[in-house]
């Protein structure tokens, strides 16, 4: 990780010294322990502030939108992207939101994040540093420190992640690294399948039930960029906007189903939800279902128009009478 | 979208969709019946039902 920061920087610091791009988005430390906050540089002394770990886990395509793209903005801007970042590069460039030439990929062959709660339950009290040292995590609390192997701290979008390569790019910021191919890519799917109607509903209501509606999964989402969301909207208010719990499923529901076909799985939703809600178990079915029905994984290819958004004689048809 | 209320437990036969032209009555009919029969025949349903009190 290091020669790749050092990589990143270096790029970074080039691009903006020629003047090829306005400004390079990419990931900053934060302002506690396993958590990196994104950071928009224009200029050539702040390239230091640029970080790249296992805790950079948001997706900064959400940056790169049209609705965040500052109106009248004439250059490029360059991006730091992951495998599942440049897929949803590729989503934007497939929706119409940005244009190819709009944008510098720095991409990064991505070894996986770790998932921060995982890691604070080994833990009493609260972490107070984090670094790595390759395939090793060392975290430490006032109480103790502990040395953990990546691998088994992977957040589980990673575990199974596919792409781990971008697959656009204009720049690679280090060698590719080794694809993983899984026998059964949706194990987690399937276990929900398994249980019996009530059983899954039972664990969607758990699931939700500490819902704040503080719609963070939704922000950190770079799919969700319409300029007013369904459940913002107050006329005609299509949710309640409270705690109850139809209305925090409803929420969920909507949301994961306005990603159906279009999600990356880049676990950016549940990065940001702060009360640990692996809202991915929604979004989830909907990938398996797409790769299954149409043989579809979102963000892989900018000449093809996602299964919802495309009509074919073939398209599965057996739920309609 | 049926799939993924049968994912998170609503029963599939409350759900159904169909394509019927406005000059096909006698299939809207059909259609409406066999609907009305598979959901009476499923005990009444208490998910994703707001409660207001």
């Amino acid at each position: 990780m290091d020669t790749c920061i050092k990589k990143i920087r270096e790029l970074s610091a080039d691009l903006l010294e020629k003047g090829e791009v306005e400004k390079v988005i990419g990931f900053a430390e934060g302002t506690i322990p396993m958590a990196t906050s994104p950071i928009a540089i224009q200029s050539k002394k702040d390239v230091e502030k640029l970080v790249f770990n296992s805790t950079c886990g948001l997706n900064l395509a959400n940056y790169v939108s049209r609705a965040n793209y500052v109106a009248g903005e004439k250059g490029k801007i360059a991006i730091i992207a992951k495998g599942c970042d440049s897929r949803n590069i590729v989503t934007h460039i497939v929706e119409n939101q940005i244009q190819r030439d709009q944008i510098y990929i720095i991409g990064v062959p991505c070894s996986g994040m770790v998932d921060k709660h995982k890691i604070s339950r080994l833990f009493e009290d609260e972490v107070i540093d984090f670094s790595e040292d390759n395939d090793s995590l060392i975290v430490s609390s006032r109480l103790k420190t502990l040395t953990l192997k990546k691998q088994d701290y992977l957040r589980g979008n990673c575990l199974y992640c596919t792409h781990k390569n971008p697959v656009i790019h204009d720049v690679l910021a280090t060698d590719p690294v080794e694809e993983q191919s899984l026998e059964n890519p949706f194990p987690d799917v399937d276990l929900i399948e398994a249980l019996d109607l009530d059983a899954k509903w039972q664990y969607f209501e758990n699931l939700t039930k500490n819902c704040i509606r503080c719609y963070a999964c939704r922000n950190a989402c770079p799919l969700c960029y319409c300029p007013t969301c369904f459940v913002d909207e107050s006329s005609p208010q299509w949710v309640g906007k409270g705690q109850n719990k139809t209305d925090v499923n409803t929420f969920h529901f909507l949301r994961a189903f306005h990603c159906a076909g279009r999600c990356t799985d880049c676990g950016a939703c549940v990065e940001a939800c702060p009360m640990g809600i692996n809202v991915r178990d929604f979004t989830r079915k909907l990938n398996k279902d797409s790769l299954e029905l149409f043989g579809w994984e979102a963000g892989l290819d900018v000449t093809k128009r996602p299964p919802l958004d495309a009509y074919s004689p073939d398209d599965p048809d057996d739920f309609i009478k | 979208m049926g799939n993924l209320l049968e994912h998170m437990g609503i029963d599939r036969d409350r759900v159904h969709f169909s394509w019927i032209s406005s000059a096909e009555a006698t299939k809207f009919v059909d259609v409406v019946k066999e609907i009305s029969d598979r959901v009476k025949a499923l005990e009444p349903n208490k998910k994703f039902v707001k409660d207001y009190n």
